[in-house]
């Protein structure tokens, strides 16, 4: 009827509409009630366990997926083995890209969970992505997996740390200059930035130190995961006969299989793939961040943090130092191989052996070390890398 | 009666999409009960992260601004009968055309500035979509796939005009554009984290409710979404509303490119396509192409899309979990869809005949003697 007012609700239904809300309302903060009271009583339990009592909260941030046979799963096995820790909590969060993204999933692990200490793995991430949320939470920590730490230009409580990885691949190089027929090695590399060129020249000068007619073609693909690029490389690499393969990628898993698939031999990068390729995995370069993350971990118990001095700045550490291993040798590595790799893992343990000494030549000609010069691992001139060695054929400027 | 108002189709308007929304928490729970999680601790980590405290729903603003904006564009074109999902390929867009006036205007005073990169963002994301208007209009070509297919090219363009003229020489990272100044980049709401994008988009679905349901250009577009050949029998200019109505829809996804720029990133690079598009079309479907309940469901999917952290954190879900929630909404709100009028209880009561009113007869009362 006209006269009928236009949204008709009797005064029944809204009260029973209103009691059903209300009904709900309070249930789901009952929900929301609960978990924290059950995480606060576990956390408490945990903590009078243990003689110290303050739990440190630990955020870890990857680029990729936490089961990529590459740079995340190493990481992420890092993160697994420090939480066994009794005073240590962990939270991780996977595939987050480099951009805003990780800023709010930083901010949101300090606010929501209540982290103290940042691991943002990924390269991309620091700048300027950590260098404001260091600027806006300054007392928490941030430490970076990779070398871009400067002291005059960053804020105390951002630190950095890694491994010097090269020495794993040089005594790769020498497993692959024994075992390859053809004398061709190939490199599959993401990016041609420093820490990249690095492993490619002790890839190479590993090799050459057994074979010095042996080549290392590199390609590069651009960025840090094209599973798509990587295939293609690896396919055209085994057609021009390279006959084993390497690479410097977020997940060696595609190169890897494509090796096997190719029938040529392969070595492996930042975690095992030893289980993708049984017959052609000679040998690999593996991190063992659980070593590294643990040593932080006991340093953050006794009190020490970064702005107080008590953290380096820049970690970094070797063979020697736990930061990496080997992976165990395959099924195709010779016992002679084995002899030779194991000479040069002894020299790097007792800190004897220098990858980079004079004279060295990048494969334009150019003298980059001059004879009776070496650079030791630590040197930061390393760091700073933008040749490839004689030997490589490719060009850094891809 | 003609005009009598019927209460219970705004009640339906109401209550499927959200019975649907419920149904599709019921189903991801599932979902997290099968994946290893208790689903009841789920719901309330998303509550938490999404609506809990100030922080949170801070977040869930910040990610609800590009997704009212975003959702215009396929909520007004829908109005006129058109399916268009170019979202993204317009958001790229204006966010290309906001950096190079940015870049271009860096000298200038910065209001003057983001006035002109607005702009710019309008009219790029404007002609992107008006050219999938004029294609439908003049040749016929459907606008759902040419719309689909600019995005395509509009994320190429972006990769190849990021990568190659206007890349900044210094991003070692990711390849991007030079950066805007930092004065020039908007701000956020004072006493906020969250930008101005938010206002603008309120305001935006704002003034497109206005433009749809209370202007004669809105009246005449709805016609033309209800049964063109009848708009045409009356004469209206179904031509040129096509193309103004794509071009208001591209607009309002280029000024969400433009913020994108301005207000977020500083700069352009491949993070412009995060997917604001695509769930600006979810946006869109779940309210109905009401610009008005765009706004609250933007802010529904983006307290979803906040909590996805949350999810991986404290529960061990796999990062993908989020969007399987969001997949999910939308599935269930697309078969929601078929529910409309349909369901008995929201269909019109037959009027009974003691409630008619009289209505006028020819008997006169007999004439009083004179």
């Amino acid at each position: 009827m006209s006269t009928k007012k236009p949204l008709f609700v009797p005064r029944r239904h809204v009260i029973r509409g209103l009691l059903a809300t209300t009904a709900f309302g309070v249930t789901s903060r009952l929900w929301t009630g609960c978990t924290p009271v059950k995480e606060s009583e576990a956390s408490s339990g945990n903590s009078g366990s243990s003689a110290k009592g303050k739990q440190i909260v630990m955020g870890f941030i990857y680029v990729g997926p936490k089961d990529d046979y590459g740079y995340n799963q190493a990481q992420a096995q890092g993160k697994a083995g420090v939480s066994k820790l009794p005073w240590v909590k962990s939270i991780e969060e996977a595939n987050v890209p480099e951009t805003t993204a990780v800023q709010e999933t930083m901010r949101n692990m300090i606010e929501q969970d209540g982290a103290t200490v940042l691991f943002p793995t990924s390269f991309g991430y620091f700048d300027p992505h950590i260098l404001k949320l260091a600027k806006d939470y300054p007392e928490v920590q941030f430490f970076h997996c990779g070398g871009l730490y400067q002291a005059d230009k960053h804020p105390k409580n951002v630190g950095s740390y890694f491994g010097y990885i090269d020495e794993a691949e040089y005594i790769s190089g020498i497993v692959a200059a024994h075992t390859s027929k053809t004398g061709k090695l190939g490199f599959i590399a993401a990016k041609p930035i420093p820490q990249v060129l690095r492993n490619i020249n002790s890839f190479t000068l590993g090799a050459r130190s057994i074979n010095p007619k042996v080549t290392t073609q590199v390609i590069f693909t651009g960025d840090w995961s094209l599973p798509v690029k990587e295939a293609e490389a690896a396919n055209s690499m085994a057609d021009q006969g390279v006959d084993v393969l390497t690479c410097h990628v977020d997940s060696p898993k595609v190169v890897v299989e494509t090796a096997e698939k190719r029938g040529i031999f392969c070595t492996g990068y930042h975690a095992s793939q030893a289980t993708l390729a049984p017959k052609g995995y000679l040998t690999g370069s593996e991190w063992d961040w659980t070593n590294v993350y643990s040593k932080y971990a006991e340093m953050l118990q006794a009190g020490k943090t970064l702005m107080n001095g008590g953290i380096p700045h820049l970690v970094r550490g070797g063979l020697k130092d736990g930061f990496l291993k080997l992976s165990d040798y395959g099924s195709a590595v010779s016992a002679e191989t084995k002899k030779d790799a194991e000479v040069a893992k002894a020299k790097f343990l007792d800190g004897s052996m220098v990858i980079y000494k004079g004279e060295i030549k990048d494969n334009q000609g150019k003298v980059v070390i001059p004879p009776g010069k070496d650079y030791k691992q630590q040197d930061t001139e390393l760091e700073k890398m933008n040749w490839l060695a004689s030997g490589v054929i490719g060009n850094v400027s891809s | 009666m003609i005009n009598r108002y019927n209460w219970r189709t705004t009640l339906e308007a109401i209550c499927i999409p959200i019975a649907a929304i419920l149904f599709s928490l019921v189903l991801f729970g599932v979902f997290c009960a099968a994946a290893g999680a208790n689903p009841l601790a789920v719901y309330g980590s998303i509550y938490k992260a999404a609506f809990g405290n100030w922080y949170s729903l801070q977040n869930t603003l910040i990610r609800a601004a590009p997704l009212m904006l975003s959702s215009l564009c396929t909520a007004l074109p829908a109005r006129l009968g058109l399916v268009i999902i170019g979202n993204e390929g317009a958001l790229v867009v204006g966010g290309l055309g906001a950096i190079a006036t940015g870049l271009a205007l860096a000298s200038a005073p910065p209001t003057l500035v983001q006035l002109a990169m607005a702009l710019a963002g309008i009219v790029c994301g404007g002609l992107w979509i008006g050219a999938v208007g004029a294609l439908r209009y003049y040749r016929a070509v459907n606008e759902t796939i040419s719309s689909l297919l600019l995005n395509y090219i509009a994320i190429a363009l972006l990769n190849h005009l990021v990568g190659g003229v206007m890349r900044d020489p210094s991003s070692v990272n990711k390849v991007s554009s030079y950066p805007i100044p930092e004065i020039d980049m908007l701000g956020s709401i004072p006493g906020t984290r969250v930008h101005y994008g938010l206002i603008y988009g309120l305001v935006a679905c704002v003034i497109a409710y206005f433009l749809i349901q209370r202007t004669t250009f809105g009246f005449a577009a709805r016609i033309a979404g209800g049964n063109v050949r009848a708009a045409r029998i009356a004469g209206l200019p179904v031509g040129k509303l096509t193309m103004a109505i794509c071009f208001l829809a591209g607009s309002c996804a280029g000024l969400a490119g433009m913020v994108e720029v301005a207000a977020v990133h500083g700069r352009a690079n491949e993070s412009l396509n995060a997917n604001y598009g695509y769930s600006g079309i979810l946006v869109a479907f779940i309210a109905r192409h009401n610009p008005l309940a765009a706004t609250i469901v933007a802010i529904l999917l983006g307290g979803i899309l906040a909590s996805g952290g949350i999810l991986q954190r404290s529960h061990g879900l796999p990062d993908a979990t989020v969007l399987v929630f969001q997949g999910l909404v939308f599935l269930v709100v697309l078969y929601s869809e078929s529910l409309y009028g349909r369901l008995a209880i929201f269909k019109e009561r037959p009027v009974s005949p003691g409630q008619v009113p009289p209505t006028p007869t020819n008997d006169q009362p007999s004439p009083a003697p004179v």
